[in-house]
C-alpha cells in the first residue's frame, strides 16, 4: 500500500522557481498517465472594470484566442483541437486564469499557444462582434436562471457599494458600450508577468517545465502594468435585508441565506471551514441538509458554503425549493443558523468533520488538475510549500471553542442577506 | 503486479472485475445494475431513479445517518447515478477504508428498508429534483424529444420520471422494483485502486455471496418500429433565447456502426467524451462550428453521442443566434450534413478524430474513480473488452465508412426536429 503522507505534495517534490520578469513557476511530476494540466492566474481581474463598462475584464481574457499577430481564431483552435488539448481562459474579480491539458507532447504547444494570447492578442473586429453576440446571449440565459439571479441579488445585498457586489461579466447595456479600443487598452494597462503564477503537473519533468514556459514567456516584459487597485473597505449590513428578484413561469426558486465570511488567510478560516462542514455539508449536507432536505422533503439541495479568497468572503446557505416552500425553509434554515451560533458543535461532530477533512485529503489531490490547482492554492494564499503535509494538524487543533467563536464572528442573525430568485 | 486485470464470477452470478493501480492510496469501488428507466412501465416511471435514492436511507446494520457519517469520516466519496440503461454506486475511499464501503454494498444489495416515511419524504425530494430541471429549457426540449422520439421504446421517459407518476407511486411499487433488480446475477462488482487482487477478491468473496441469486429480471422488450418521416415539435416557455435540437437514430454501443459514427461525431461537433466525469475539449473547428457559430446562425452548438443498449439518439443542439430565426440555423445545419453525405471526409479529419479520442482516454485514466468507472461502465452494454479495443477500433474507420453511416442514419425522414420558443414577457 502506499504511503499517504508521501502521496501528498510537499517540498520534496513541488519544484518552484520565480523568473526575473516575476512569473512564478511551480510544478510537480506525475507519470501515471500520459497526459498533462497547464494552470495559473494573472492579474488583470475584474476590478479593474469601471462601473460603466462592467466585463471590460473578461471581455478581454476571452476575446485572446481570436486571434493573435501570427495565428487567426481558426489557426489557434485548430492547433489545438487536432491533437486533443484544450486551454481556455477566464476571469474573477481579482485576477484572471487559464487552464488547459494535452498529452504531455504537446505542452510546448499549449505555452507557445498561451504566451502568444496573453503577449499579442490582436482583437480582430469581426470575432470581438461575435463575441459580443454571445456574451448577451449569456446574459440572456442569465436573466432566466434563478441560482444566478438569486446569486446576483445576495452579492448586491451583502456587498452593497464594494466591488465584490459587481458581476464579472457585466450586464446587457454594459457589454454594449465596450469598444474594441478599450479591449485594446484594457490589455495594454492591465496585462504582463508581474504577478503571474503558472503551475503544471503530469508527466514532465521539472526542469523540462520550467524551460519550456522560460522559452515561451520568459522574454515577456510589460512596462505599462498597472498596480491593482486596493479594495475599499466592506459596509456590513446594520440589519436583515431581504429581496425577491421575480422571474416568472418558473417550477423552483433559489434561495440563499448569508452573511460575510472570513477572508482566506484569517485565522478564522479553518474554524469556520470546520463548522461550515458541519452545518452544511458533512455527510448529505451537514445539519441544514437533515432539516431541509432529510427531515422535511422540502429540497433536492439545501447546503451552506463558505467562499473565502483574498477580500472579504461569504457564507451562505443555499436551497432549492418550490415556490410555495420559500418561507418555510427560510425559517427552517434561520432557526438551524441559530442553533449553530448558540450551541456550537459537538464533540462528535467535530470528530466526524476532522476525520472526513483529513481523509478526503488525498482524493481531491488525485488528479493532475486537482494537485495543479492545491499549488496555485499554495501561491495565492503563501500556505507555504510543505502546507499539505502539515494539513492533519492544522485541521486537528481546531477546538470547539474556535469554531463557536468563528460562527459568532460572522453570523449575526439580525443582520443577514436573504435573496430569492424565482416565480 | 500493476495494472493488471482479473475478471471472474462469483457463484450467485455477480460478476467481478478488479484491477490494481498503485499509483495513490486510494480504491475505488463501483456496483452497477443492470436496471434504469428502460425498465419502467407507464404508472412507475421514474421508480428506478428513486430506488437509487432510498438506497441512502438505510438498513438495519446501517441506519441512513450512521450510513452516511461513516462514509464521510473516513474521508470517502460516494454517490449514485441512475441512467437509462444502468444504476451505479460508487465509493473512493483511503485505501485502508474501503472495506465499510464493500460492507454496505453488499448490505443494501437486499437489506435496503423502504420505510414508508422515508418514501413519503424522498417523494417530495424528487418533486423538487425534477422542478429544478424543469426550470431549464433544454431539459423541457429534451423531455418532449425522448417522448416524440420513442413511441413504443421504454427510452419514451426521462430518468427522472413524470410528475404525475412521482406523485402517486407508492412504497411497494419502489420495493418490488428494487427485490426484482437488486440481485447479484444482474449486478457487476468492478473496483480499482490499491490492493492485493487475492485478498480484496477473497473479501468480496465472503461479502457478496452469501446474497443469494434472485431470478433473471423481466425484461420489457418493446422494439422502437422504424420512423418513417420527419416529426417537428415544439415547446414554450419563459426566456429570450430560442434553442433547436436534432435527433437522428443512433445504434446500440455493440453495433459496428458505432465506431464511424464517433468519429463522424468528433469531426461535426467535436468529440463527445463517452466517460461522464472527466469533461471535454472545445469544437471550435468542427465542422459545424465553423459553419453555424462562425457564421453567426447560432451561438453554440454541441453534439452528442451516447453508448447505450439498444438503439438511442444522436442530438444536435443549438442556442440560436439572437438576430436568426430557427430555421435559418436549421438549414445552415442541414447544409454540413449534406455534405457529410455527399463527399468523402479526409484521411486527415480522420486522424485528428483519433488522436482527440486518444487524448480523452488519457485524461480519463488520470485518477483512481475514472479507472473504476470504465472497468464496469462498458459491461452495461458490451463488455470490457469494448472499451479496451476501442480505440483499434477507431483506428480501422475509413472516409468510404463514415460517408455510408451519414447516408444511413442521418435521414431527414427518421429525425426529430425540436424548436424551444421563448414567450418574453409572459
Amino acid at each position: 500500500m502506499q504511503n499517504k503522507i508521501n502521496s501528498l505534495p510537499g517540498p520534496d517534490d513541488i519544484y518552484r522557481e520565480v523568473l526575473p520578469n516575476g512569473i512564478t513557476v511551480l510544478t510537480r511530476p506525475n507519470f501515471n498517465s500520459p497526459s498533462v494540466v497547464l494552470a495559473g492566474y494573472f492579474e488583470a481581474g475584474a476590478l479593474f472594470d469601471p462601473d460603466e463598462k462592467l466585463g471590460l475584464a473578461e471581455y478581454t481574457t476571452i476575446s485572446l484566442m481570436r486571434g493573435t499577430k501570427t495565428r487567426t481564431f481558426d489557426d489557434i483552435y485548430n492547433s489545438l483541437e487536432s491533437v486533443g488539448a484544450s486551454l481556455g481562459l477566464n476571469t474573477g474579480i481579482h485576477k484572471s486564469g487559464f487552464n488547459g491539458r494535452s498529452l504531455s507532447e504537446d505542452l510546448p504547444l499549449l505555452l507557445d499557444l498561451l504566451s502568444e494570447a496573453l503577449r499579442e492578442p490582436v482583437f480582430p473586429k469581426t470575432e470581438v462582434e461575435k463575441l459580443r453576440a454571445q456574451l448577451l446571449t449569456g446574459l440572456a440565459i442569465r436573466a432566466e436562471d434563478t441560482g444566478d439571479m438569486a446569486s446576483m441579488a445576495f452579492d448586491k445585498i451583502l456587498f452593497k457599494d464594494h466591488p465584490y457586489s459587481r458581476p464579472e461579466d457585466g450586464y446587457p447595456e454594459t457589454i454594449q458600450t465596450i469598444k474594441r479600443n478599450d479591449l485594446v487598452k484594457f490589455h495594454r494597462e492591465h496585462y504582463g508577468p508581474r504577478g503571474m503564477v503558472i503551475s503544471i503537473v503530469g508527466a514532465v519533468k521539472p526542469e523540462a517545465a520550467v524551460r519550456q514556459v522560460k522559452r515561451a514567456l520568459g522574454s515577456w516584459q510589460a512596462k505599462g502594468q498597472k498596480e491593482t487597485p486596493a479594495l475599499p473597505p466592506l459596509k456590513t449590513l446594520k440589519k436583515t435585508v431581504s429581496k425577491h428578484h421575480r422571474i416568472s413561469g418558473k417550477s423552483q426558486s433559489d434561495l440563499i441565506i448569508g452573511t460575510n465570511g472570513p477572508m482566506r488567510r484569517d485565522p478564522e478560516f479553518m474554524p469556520a471551514s470546520i463548522g461550515n462542514n458541519i452545518l452544511g455539508q458533512f455527510g448529505m449536507m451537514g445539519r441544514i441538509g437533515d432539516v431541509v432536505r432529510e427531515k422535511s422533503g422540502l429540497a433536492y439541495y439545501a447546503y451552506s458554503s463558505l467562499s473565502a479568497g483574498l477580500g472579504p468572503g461569504s457564507w451562505e446557505v443555499n436551497a432549492g425549493v418550490n415556490p410555495q416552500n420559500v418561507k418555510k425553509a427560510t425559517d427552517l434554515i434561520v432557526e438551524e443558523l441559530k442553533r449553530f451560533v448558540q450551541e456550537g458543535v459537538t464533540a462528535d461532530e467535530l470528530a466526524d468533520t476532522k476525520a472526513n477533512f483529513i481523509g478526503r485529503l488525498p482524493l481531491s489531490l488525485e488528479s493532475n488538475g486537482g494537485v495543479a490547482n492545491a499549488l496555485l492554492n499554495i501561491e495565492r494564499h503563501d500556505l507555504g510549500l510543505d502546507y499539505y503535509r502539515r494539513y492533519e494538524g492544522l485541521v486537528n487543533e481546531v477546538t470547539a471553542d474556535e469554531v463557536l467563536n468563528a460562527a459568532r464572528k460572522f453570523i449575526n442573525l439580525d443582520r443577514l442577506a436573504i435573496a430569492v430568485a424565482g416565480p | 503486479m500493476n495494472n493488471s486485470l482479473t475478471q471472474t464470477t462469483l457463484s450467485n452470478g455477480l460478476k467481478v472485475l478488479l484491477k490494481e493501480v498503485h499509483t495513490a492510496p486510494i480504491i475505488s469501488s463501483w456496483l452497477w445494475y443492470r436496471v434504469g428507466s428502460r425498465d419502467e412501465v407507464q404508472g412507475r416511471t421514474g421508480v428506478s431513479h428513486w430506488v437509487e435514492h432510498m438506497q441512502f436511507k438505510g438498513t438495519e446494520q446501517f441506519p441512513a445517518n450512521l450510513l452516511d457519517k461513516a462514509i464521510s469520516r473516513e474521508g470517502g466519496s460516494w454517490n449514485a447515478f441512475t441512467y437509462i440503461d444502468w444504476t451505479a454506486y460508487f465509493e473512493t475511499m483511503p485505501a485502508d477504508k474501503i472495506d465499510l464501503a464493500l460492507r454496505l454494498e453488499s448490505d443494501r444489495m437486499l437489506n435496503s428498508r423502504f420505510q414508508p416515511e422515508e418514501v413519503a419524504s424522498e417523494r417530495t425530494v424528487i418533486i423538487s429534483e425534477r422542478e429544478g430541471s424543469e426550470n431549464e429549457p433544454l431539459f423541457l426540449l429534451g423531455e418532449a424529444m425522448q417522448q416524440t422520439a420513442f413511441r413504443i421504446h421504454p427510452y419514451h421517459h426521462e430518468v427522472i420520471g413524470d410528475k404525475v407518476d412521482l406523485q402517486t407511486m407508492t412504497r411497494d411499487d419502489l420495493y418490488n422494483h428494487y427485490r426484482a433488480f437488486y440481485v447479484p446475477n444482474n449486478a457487476v462488482m468492478a473496483v480499482a485502486g490499491d490492493f492485493d487482487t487475492q485478498s480484496m477478491l477473497a473479501r468480496i468473496r465472503e461479502l457478496f455471496e452469501p446474497v443469494p441469486a434472485g431470478s433473471e429480471p423481466a425484461r420489457l422488450a418493446r422494439a422502437e418500429p422504424p420512423q418513417n418521416g420527419e416529426v417537428r415539435l415544439s415547446v414554450e416557455g419563459p426566456g429570450s433565447t430560442s434553442y433547436v435540437q436534432v435527433c437522428y437514430r443512433f445504434p446500440a454501443a455493440s453495433h459496428p456502426d458505432f465506431f464511424p459514427l464517433s468519429v463522424l461525431d468528433s469531426l461535426l461537433a467535436g468529440p463527445s467524451n463517452l466517460n461522464m466525469f472527466s469533461g471535454g475539449i472545445s469544437n471550435k473547428t468542427s465542422r459545424l462550428y465553423r459553419a453555424l457559430v462562425d457564421k453567426e446562425y447560432v451561438v453554440s452548438v454541441h453534439g452528442g453521442a451516447q453508448a447505450t443498449i439498444d438503439p438511442f439518439m444522436y442530438t444536435i443542439t443549438m442556442t440560436v443566434h439572437p438576430r436568426r430565426k430557427p430555421e435559418e440555423a436549421l438549414a445552415a445545419l442541414d447544409r454540413e450534413i449534406q455534405r457529410v453525405k455527399d463527399e468523402k471526409v479526409t484521411k486527415e479529419e480522420i486522424t485528428r478524430a483519433i488522436k482527440q479520442a486518444r487524448a480523452l482516454f488519457a485524461y480519463g485514466s488520470e485518477n483512481i474513480t475514472n479507472q473504476g468507472f470504465w472497468l464496469g461502465y462498458a459491461e452495461m452494454f458490451a463488455d470490457y473488452g469494448w472499451f479496451e479495443t476501442y480505440l483499434d477500433k477507431l483506428a480501422t474507420v475509413t472516409a468510404k465508412d463514415i460517408q455510408r453511416v451519414a447516408n444511413e442514419y442521418f435521414k431527414p425522414q427518421s429525425r426529430v426536429i425540436g424548436t424551444y420558443i421563448p414567450q418574453e414577457g409572459k
